[in-house]
């Protein structure tokens, strides 16, 4: 017999150790025999599975079908987003903040940006229509993500028609961004001082419609999903984490809210006037997956409701400022283009060309460099569709970040993946993950 | 490329940085009671080394200087927190409304314990851990910076705790928050921070044979070797920008 030289064992500390790659389980049974190689079995799942939510790897010790051991093995999406920060100005940090949970990227730049209007001691001083249209968008990104995470989810669990009615009505709040931002993601549409733009004519309509159509549009997830026995038989009782799991585990957001607590950041918290709108928190009492599910389809009714009060109030301010008065600031973060798509207005051109050095000097200066930040740190998390988001914002006074660390949702709750699947089916460890709703940009930044 | 440019003939005569004169330090520098302690320097305005000053700021110095120590009564509910944990604190910082609590490293494990289970303060929730390097800041160049939230009360604190470069070692808060497990990995795969007592202090988001800790401020960025005519763009930190 020639020898394979993958399916041959080596020893090694933890005992005899097989590499196994399929199509030789013949070999590898006959060569175990007794012992302890034959009780431990260590699969590899990921870091490119289809069913792992992105590059997640999972290290799962299994027995039959019955996994006893996992664990996650992260890191494959680093791209040092925190560090790159440290080398551009305040305003240019947003642009890279908002690209490390690309499902959520209002979230991002939202949290590092109250971070640094606090620093700036500007909190106060944002125009209301720039918290408004915040709010707005942040809401519309709640449902996308909700709704990806329901969809995927589905499509792991094989139902398919979930994933995609899921992206049908994703994609009608992509176009949303992408009429508002101009983008569909990575946007870095949420500056220190405000928002980059006012919304485009026509946007409030858009949005109306669209509302309307999702209030159609939602009930069918319910009709299909709520009280459908194979997804209910899949999602009951798995992924199971109590209160106490949560606090401990450091746990927020649906997962929290699926324990019957209803802790939500908007309301215990409330940024950007979320304390003015009316909404209700939402909350499950099962700790399962199946009330992860409701908890996100029911939120994402409440976000319906608050968008509709957000276009109601923008439809009074038309033509109100969206950046800070403070120009010093809102020069670098909302730098204005001509009318040709190019540089500045010829007004401005001659004011500092010709009229005043000071003007030009400043110009120059808030151009190249951006406004500074006075020396100090900041935390100030959002509520974002997986949990507490919260930018740790250091300054030393220059005109870019110090440091800038994101406690990324994802990231923390991933630690429950262990617990929530210990113990359960191989094929329960997949709705446990989706039941997190890990987005690997946001774990690995 | 400020170099080559710097090189020609004209090169202007190097200066040495002026004094740093008191009435150019924040006011709190020196005064008695207060410890106000400078985390850096700020040279010229234009980030330019190794060249001839053409700016006329070269030679502007400038502390870094974090905000001061708060002073009692800090009002409100930071005095509750602060009484429960009072012989525990090194200092305490309240800046934009947010209380900072710093602590010696042989203290932390006990203010942990402290802030979950005391009923006054039942803070339950553990963020986060974040480092912060401070290459200036002599004697305790490493931060760890906890962020901790009570549900009970509705409140957030954050705790600070600074080691030297030299002795990088602090407990871990595992035993007491568990969430801290993978915070605390990523703090040591990036700064290098050790947490004694973590259950298995590895690299999380680097590859496990990765040399030196990325976010560190002395750690080399390396450059684009992209080539035009002889010049190649340098490393971020090397490259002139404003300071």
């Amino acid at each position: 017999m020639t020898t394979d030289y993958y399916a041959d064992g080596t020893d090694t500390a933890d005992g005899r150790v097989f590499t196994v790659t399929g199509q030789d389980w013949d070999e590898i049974a006959a060569d175990m025999g007794e012992g302890d190689a034959a009780e431990r079995i260590v699969v590899n799942m990921g870091p490119q599975h289809p069913s792992t939510h992105g590059v997640l790897r999972l290290i799962l010790e299994i027995e039959g079908e019955t996994v006893t051991e996992a664990r996650c093995g992260i890191g494959y999406l680093h791209t040092g987003i925190e560090k790159n920060m440290e080398y551009r100005s305040w305003t240019q940090g947003v642009t890279f903040c908002t690209r490390m949970d690309y499902l959520s990227p209002f979230f991002n730049e939202m949290t590092y940006v109250l971070g640094v209007e606090r620093l700036l001691d500007i909190e106060d001083d944002i125009p209301e229509k720039a918290q408004i249209m915040r709010v707005l968008l942040m809401e519309l990104n709640r449902i996308s993500s909700h709704l990806v995470c329901i969809a995927t989810g589905g499509m792991e669990i094989g139902a398919l028609t979930v994933m995609t009615i899921g992206f049908r009505e994703r994609e009608l709040v992509l176009d949303l961004f992408e009429l508002i931002t101009g983008l569909r993601m990575n946007h870095a549409f949420i500056r220190p001082g405000g928002v980059a733009q006012d919304l485009p004519p026509g946007a409030l309509d858009e949005i109306r419609s669209f509302v309307a159509l999702m209030k159609k549009r939602l009930p069918e997830y319910a009709a299909l999903c709520n009280a459908n026995p194979i997804f209910k038989a899949r999602l009951e009782n798995v992924g199971h984490l109590d209160l106490e799991g949560c606090m401990a585990l450091g746990l927020t957001g649906p997962v929290l809210r699926s324990t019957g607590y209803g802790f939500d950041l908007r309301k215990a918290q409330p940024y950007c006037g979320y304390e003015t709108y009316d909404f209700d928190v939402q909350t499950w009492d099962t700790s399962d997956s199946y009330g992860r599910f409701r908890v996100r389809l029911n939120e994402m009714h409440e976000s319906l409701r608050i968008i509709e009060q957000a276009a109601d109030r923008l439809a009074r301010m038309e033509g109100a400022p969206v950046m800070v008065a403070d120009k010093k600031v809102a020069w670098p973060s909302q730098l204005s283009i001509g009318s040709d798509g190019m540089g500045n207005s010829l007004d401005h051109i001659r004011h500092i060309m010709g009229e005043s050095m000071e003007a030009l000097i400043h110009h120059f200066k808030l151009v190249t460099e951006g406004f500074r930040v006075p020396a100090g740190q900041a935390y100030v998390p959002v509520e974002s569709p997986r949990g507490e988001l919260g930018a740790h914002v250091v300054s030393d006074g220059g005109t870019r970040p110090f440091r800038a660390h994101f406690r990324d949702p994802s990231f923390n709750n991933l630690q429950a993946m262990g617990v929530m699947s210990e113990g359960g089916q191989i094929a329960d460890v997949i709705v446990a993950i989706a039941s997190i709703d890990p987005v690997m940009g946001g774990v690995d930044r | 490329m400020s170099d080559e440019r710097s090189a020609g003939p004209e090169k202007a005569v190097e200066q040495p940085a002026v004094e740093q004169s008191p009435e150019n330090a924040p006011e709190a520098l020196g005064e008695p009671g207060l410890e106000v302690r400078a985390v850096g320097e700020r040279h010229g305005m234009f980030g330019v080394r190794g060249s001839g000053d053409t700016s006329g700021y070269g030679g502007l110095v400038a502390p870094i200087v974090l905000p001061g120590v708060a002073q009692r009564p800090y009002g409100g509910w930071f005095d509750t927190v602060a009484d429960a944990l009072d012989p525990l604190i090194e200092q305490v910082v309240i800046h934009r409304g947010e209380i900072t609590f710093h602590v010696h490293r042989d203290h932390l494990l006990e203010v942990a314990r402290k802030l979950r289970d005391d009923p006054s303060l039942r803070f339950e929730l553990l963020s986060g851990v974040s480092g912060v390097h401070y290459p200036g800041d002599a004697g305790r160049e490493l931060h760890a910076v906890y962020h901790l939230m009570s549900f009970t009360w509705n409140r957030r604190v954050r705790v600070e705790v600074a080691v030297p470069d030299s002795d990088p070692h602090l407990p871990s808060v595992v035993p007491v928050y568990p969430a801290a497990d993978w915070h605390e990995r990523e703090t040591w795969d990036m700064f290098g921070l050790q947490f004694d007592g973590h259950p298995a202090l590895t690299r999380i988001l680097m590859p496990d044979d990765w040399p030196g800790h990325p976010q560190r401020k002395d750690y080399p960025l390396g450059g684009i070797p992209v080539e035009y005519k002889g010049a190649s763009v340098p490393p971020p930190d090397q490259r002139r920008s404003y300071s």
